[in-house]
């Protein structure tokens, strides 16, 4: 038997958007979990003082330093060498063999899982080099790691900058490297914000790469060769271990929502810039 | 000064190219390294012993992966089972029959999952999935089919992400062809769109895949990472990452060298995977 394909059409139209549905459901359910089991025990206390007894009690301050410390600083080393290779490739070179070798390159260092760079991390820098479980090793480590994602973003934001702004500056006199300075990065620094900040995003949210090469002491780092625990790993190692559920939902509490508003602010930048331009 | 100008131009670009070179610098020592502590115990014990051996007990000179070869392949297959179809109705709903309003918020709420840490995905799996499949599946819980769910709800932001562009990579002239001969929406998108874009949708598994095989803090909270191949839906597994994972920070000597070993052969995996997404979407930009 044959159904009417209009009849089959309404019924495929409103299961497709079920199933959309269903996928932010699933976004929206996993929030609600963690918000309403770890609000609880969110207090000013639990942000600003050192854990006691691994964690199960006290709070998680030198997590977050040790965070701050990660995400800032491995965009830090990863921004100008991500800048420079999306610069590279879209203002000072054509497709070519060169081109696509590079290419290549970003899109298996995207495609590395965050294990193999733990592996690679903890080998090169922690042994190696003898950094140690440190900031260093971590944040060396992480920027590697999140490279491919800032090249990419910066590329799509110079790409997005109009034709007609280059031509200008050219037509002033202008060189390449001063319409480069001046008017491409200048137009294209939302874009490549949001990179950035995706990119801290993933340092944050990060665990396998991380607690192989930061390590995961839990006292407050205070120079850039001493170890750390990121909120991600207290929290993998709070869950894991079951020290502490009701610290192992605060936790996630705070994590989750800094990655939330990190995320959301890279969208809504980006989400100007492709306003302004088309 | 015109001379000098040029030629700060040419060192300018001369010094970009270094940079971009960084990211195939970074690759190279990221295999070199890799492979210099994994690939030694290969020559010593055997490629057949290591990629076909079924018993690791590293620290008795056993270092089998088999079954954990094995189980990556079944979690990551379960896990496009679970997410490739969700996924790929999430592409088609966004690409084809969403609004201009509902695909401003569809879109970014599907970006927000990919932001999620897996040690959280990880977590909820433990406190939600497991006991549900331990009291009301059977086994204990701990199982290819928990990490199958988390690993698929894990790749939908991926699967998604590059069905989508594929399908809005159809051009339009083809849905009006489609729409001029009679065909309805539904028609439209599964007779044309779709097979249209099935490099693309294809290429899209498959880095799902490289995604799923490459997890490894969810893996470990919820697989039970028991060293056996698992022959029911139910058993515990424990895949390549996991083992890595689980074993790193006490490991020394032999058994240290064997864990770069599972890392070599879950790199080997990874590069085949992405290769293959590679020439699918290179043949889709060809035609």
């Amino acid at each position: 038997m044959r159904l009417p394909p209009r009849f089959v059409d309404k019924a495929m139209r409103a299961g497709l958007r079920a199933q959309a549905m269903f996928t932010v459901a699933i976004l929206v359910t996993i929030i609600l979990i963690i918000f309403v089991k770890g609000f609880p025990y969110l207090t000013a206390e639990f942000i600003f003082s050192y854990p006691e007894d691994m964690g199960r009690l006290g709070g998680i301050f030198p997590s977050i330093v040790g965070t701050l410390f990660l995400g800032l600083l491995s965009i830090v080393f990863a921004t100008p060498l991500g800048i420079g290779t999306a610069i590279f490739l879209t203002e000072y070179t054509r497709e070519s063999n060169f081109t696509r070798i590079i290419r290549f390159g970003v899109e298996s260092l995207a495609g590395i899982p965050s294990i193999i760079y733990g592996l690679f991390g903890f080998i090169f820098f922690v042994i190696k080099l003898k950094m140690g479980w440190s900031l260093l090793s971590g944040t060396l480590t992480v920027a590697i790691m999140v490279l491919p994602t800032i090249i990419r973003t910066s590329e799509e934001a110079i790409k997005a900058v109009p034709k007609t702004l280059r031509t200008v500056s050219f037509s002033l006199g202008a060189t390449k490297w001063e319409t480069v300075t001046r008017v491409i990065l200048p137009s294209a620094a939302p874009g490549i914000l949001t990179g950035i900040m995706l990119s801290i995003g993933r340092a944050v949210s990060e665990t396998a790469a991380v607690i192989f090469t930061m390590g995961s002491s839990l006292r407050l780092p205070t120079s850039i060769m001493d170890s750390g625990r990121t909120m991600a790993v207290h929290f993998y190692i709070l869950a894991r271990e079951g020290i502490s559920m009701e610290k192992a939902y605060a936790t996630a509490l705070v994590l989750v929502f800094s990655i939330l508003i990190i995320n959301i602010l890279a969208y809504y930048i980006m989400h100007r810039m492709i306003a302004r331009y088309s | 000064m015109n001379r000098r100008l040029v030629n700060k131009d040419a060192l300018v670009r001369l010094v970009l190219a270094m940079f971009a070179l960084s990211s195939l610098l970074f690759l190279f020592i990221i295999f070199v390294f890799i492979l210099s502590e994994g690939l030694p115990l290969f020559y010593g014990v055997g490629v057949r012993n290591i990629a076909l051996g079924m018993k690791w007990a590293p620290t008795r000179g056993f270092f089998g992966i088999f079954p954990m070869v094995i189980s990556s392949f079944m979690v990551t297959f379960g896990a496009l089972v679970v997410g490739a179809p969700l996924a790929l109705a999430c592409a088609a709903y966004l690409s084809e029959y969403a609004g201009k309003k509902t695909k401003i918020f569809l879109k970014p709420s599907l970006e927000l999952l990919a932001g999620i840490p897996s040690v959280v995905y990880g977590f909820l799996g433990v406190v939600y999935i497991v006991p549900f499949i331990r009291d009301y599946i059977g086994g204990p819980g701990f199982s290819i089919l928990s990490t199958s769910i988390v690993l698929g709800i894990m790749v939908l932001p991926t699967i998604t992400s590059i069905s989508f562009d594929s399908l809005m990579s159809v051009p339009a002239a083809f849905r009006e062809g489609s729409f001029a001969m009679g065909a309805t929406k539904w028609q439209t998108v599964y007779k044309i769109v779709l097979p249209a874009a099935r490099s693309g949708i294809l290429a899209s598994f498959i880095l799902g895949m490289g995604r799923a095989i490459g997890e490894t803090m969810a893996v470990i909270m919820v697989a039970g990472n028991a060293l056996k191949i698992p022959t029911s839906l139910t058993d515990p597994l424990r895949t390549l990452t996991s083992n890595i994972a689980l074993e790193l920070a006490y490991a020394t000597g032999d058994h240290r060298r064997a864990l770069f070993s599972t890392g070599v052969v879950l790199l080997v995996i990874i590069m085949v995977l992405n290769l293959l997404a590679n020439f699918w979407v290179k043949r889709r930009v060809g035609r």
